[in-house]
């Protein structure tokens, strides 16, 4: 199994939900997180003071998905999470040991 | 009931309903302030003003009302109405303006608390309160408003509701108390964002109501030749021009039209027609409004240029908005405008400064010196609101969870069971 990982920007959530729907995925996990890249932060101007803000909101999406489906998924993702503008983001995979379904104790692919 | 007698209930009606508007300000003035801090010490900013309402409205019975409106002295009061002694439920008049003046009070040093945000122990704050009313606020107070006595009003001053008073006495007293109490751990490093700019705007107008019960209050009368009307209508028209001065400024200056700026300015422009709205026109309001807001706009940056932390502006927006307004009206006041006039208010202005800064640098130095003005950097930098008042101002876990992942919440009464120092 793998962890596809994916820091987004959060108005393209709707979009990558969907079409990872659409490809049959039946589970995720969302978390708002903050983060920067190439794109760095923004300015904010209080009574004249000027701050370069660092940290821009982002949404980081967790699928676990079998090994045969991960490089497919991730171009899903990275389909549906692009703008085309800096910022969008990042995908990457990780293996993973194992999975277990809390309420059956199913484990590995059974579990997904 | 005689013409006189209905003219005198009325004025009491009004003046008791014009203090309860002022009072309105003290809280509104802390969620303008609270709003403006990091999160924190929210509640800490929050409480500097709170506590003025509990502590000043004492002293004022007790003898602030007499050291500024007793005795003929020119520069300050006496106690022959210690405790409010001689004054009778008869007198309504009397007592409504007793009430109405302790709103003043309670606000004028709440406003210095902006310039101290984030690092200053509760405990001395609330001392130095007290000791400012006492040896600056009554006998300013008294120099302004006494009839007839005050050397300023003898002069021929015109502070209609307190631009010197009030406003020029506070910011000089913050300029006065921040250099001594020092900047803030990381100012001009760490980014020190607002961390609720809807309280703040909350506060603004909150503020702005209140303040037509002080501008329009300070009337005290309400028969024909009142300044009461024309003081309301031009707090509004000056603070509107007020909030387009300072938006249009930062616009062109910094390429926003911010939230902020819009309270701010407001803020700047009520500041400024408080000591002229009742002796200036309309469109004399609307030009002391536009320089109001666009000056403040532009003395909010000096404390980068030099060095000073005025946390949230005092001396920007109050001393600097009062001189302008104190200084103006010299100029645009519809009788006696004039060269002579404006001598006059700068003497207002300058004695006020002077005396304020002067005398609360003593204040603070005494305090720092004694007790201690300043917070520990260990309590400033993990917050004031758990240091000195164990409590945070936000619950950040899950909407609707009601627990806290690592964190116990006792109820009471287990508490009461389970630890003897508890007294519940």
């Amino acid at each position: 199994m793998k962890l596809i990982v994916a820091v987004i920007k959060p108005h393209r959530l709707d979009e990558v939900k969907e079409a990872l729907q659409a490809f049959g995925v039946q589970g995720l996990t969302v978390t708002e997180a903050s983060g920067y890249g190439r794109q760095r932060g923004h300015t904010e101007v209080y009574r004249g003071a000027e701050y370069t803000v660092d940290l821009v909101p982002k949404l980081r999406v967790e699928i676990l998905v079998e090994d045969d489906d991960a490089d497919q998924l991730v171009e899903v993702v990275v389909k549906a999470a692009r703008t085309g503008k800096i910022g969008d983001g990042k995908v990457w995979t990780l293996p993973v040991d194992t999975a277990v379904r809390v309420r059956t104790g199913e484990r590995g692919p059974d579990a997904l | 009931m005689s013409p006189e007698e209905a003219l005198s209930a009325t004025n009491v009606a009004y003046v008791v309903i014009c203090a309860a508007m002022v009072m309105l300000m003290t809280p509104g003035l802390a969620f303008f302030y609270g709003g403006m801090v990091r999160v924190k010490s929210a509640l800490n900013m929050l409480m500097m003003s709170f506590i003025s309402l509990g502590i000043v409205s004492l002293l004022w019975v007790l003898y602030g009302y007499s050291l500024a409106f007793g005795g003929t002295s020119p520069v300050i009061g006496n106690l022959d109405f210690i405790g409010l002694r001689d004054i009778s439920v008869d007198q309504g008049e009397l007592v409504a303006f007793v009430a109405f003046q302790l709103m003043f009070a309670v606000l004028t040093p709440a406003l210095m608390s902006g310039a101290l945000a984030d690092r200053v122990k509760f405990g001395t704050w609330a001392l130095f309160v007290a000791l400012w009313v006492t040896v600056v606020y009554f006998p300013v107070a008294h120099w302004v408003w006494a009839a007839d006595e005050g050397w300023l009003f003898n002069q021929g001053v015109i502070d209609f509701a307190g631009g010197t008073a009030v406003h020029i006495n506070a910011g000089a007293g913050a300029l006065a108390a921040v250099l001594v109490v020092g900047k803030r751990v990381g100012f001009k490093r760490d980014p020190m964002r607002p961390h609720n700019l809807p309280m703040v705007l909350l506060g603004a107008a909150l503020l702005w109501f209140g303040w037509f019960g002080f501008n329009a209050g300070s009337a005290l009368t309400t028969g024909s030749g009142s300044p009461a009307a024309m003081m309301a209508l031009n707090t509004q028209v000056a603070t509107g021009a007020a909030v387009v001065g300072w938006l249009v400024y930062e616009r062109l200056r910094h390429g926003a039209f911010t939230t902020l700026g819009a309270a701010s300015g407001a803020i700047a422009g009520l500041v400024a027609i408080t000591p002229s709205g009742a002796n200036v026109n309309p469109m004399g309001a609307i030009l002391i409004g536009l320089v109001a807001g666009a000056l403040c706009a532009w003395a909010v940056s000096w404390k980068f240029k030099l060095g000073f932390d005025d946390s949230l502006d005092v001396v920007g927006v109050h001393l600097v908005g009062g001189v302008v307004g104190t200084l103006l009206v010299g100029f645009l006041a519809t009788e006696g405008a004039g060269l002579e006039q404006f001598g006059k208010q700068a003497l207002g202005a300058v004695a006020v400064m002077a005396y304020s800064f002067a005398v609360t640098y003593l204040i603070a130095q005494l305090l720092q010196r004694t007790v201690g003005f300043r917070a520990s950097e260990e309590d400033e930098t993990a917050g004031l609101d758990l240091a000195y008042h164990a409590e945070t101002g936000y619950d950040f876990s899950q909407a609707g969870s009601g627990t806290v992942a690592g964190s116990t919440v006792t109820a009471p009464a287990d508490r009461a069971a389970g630890q003897k120092k508890v007294d519940a």
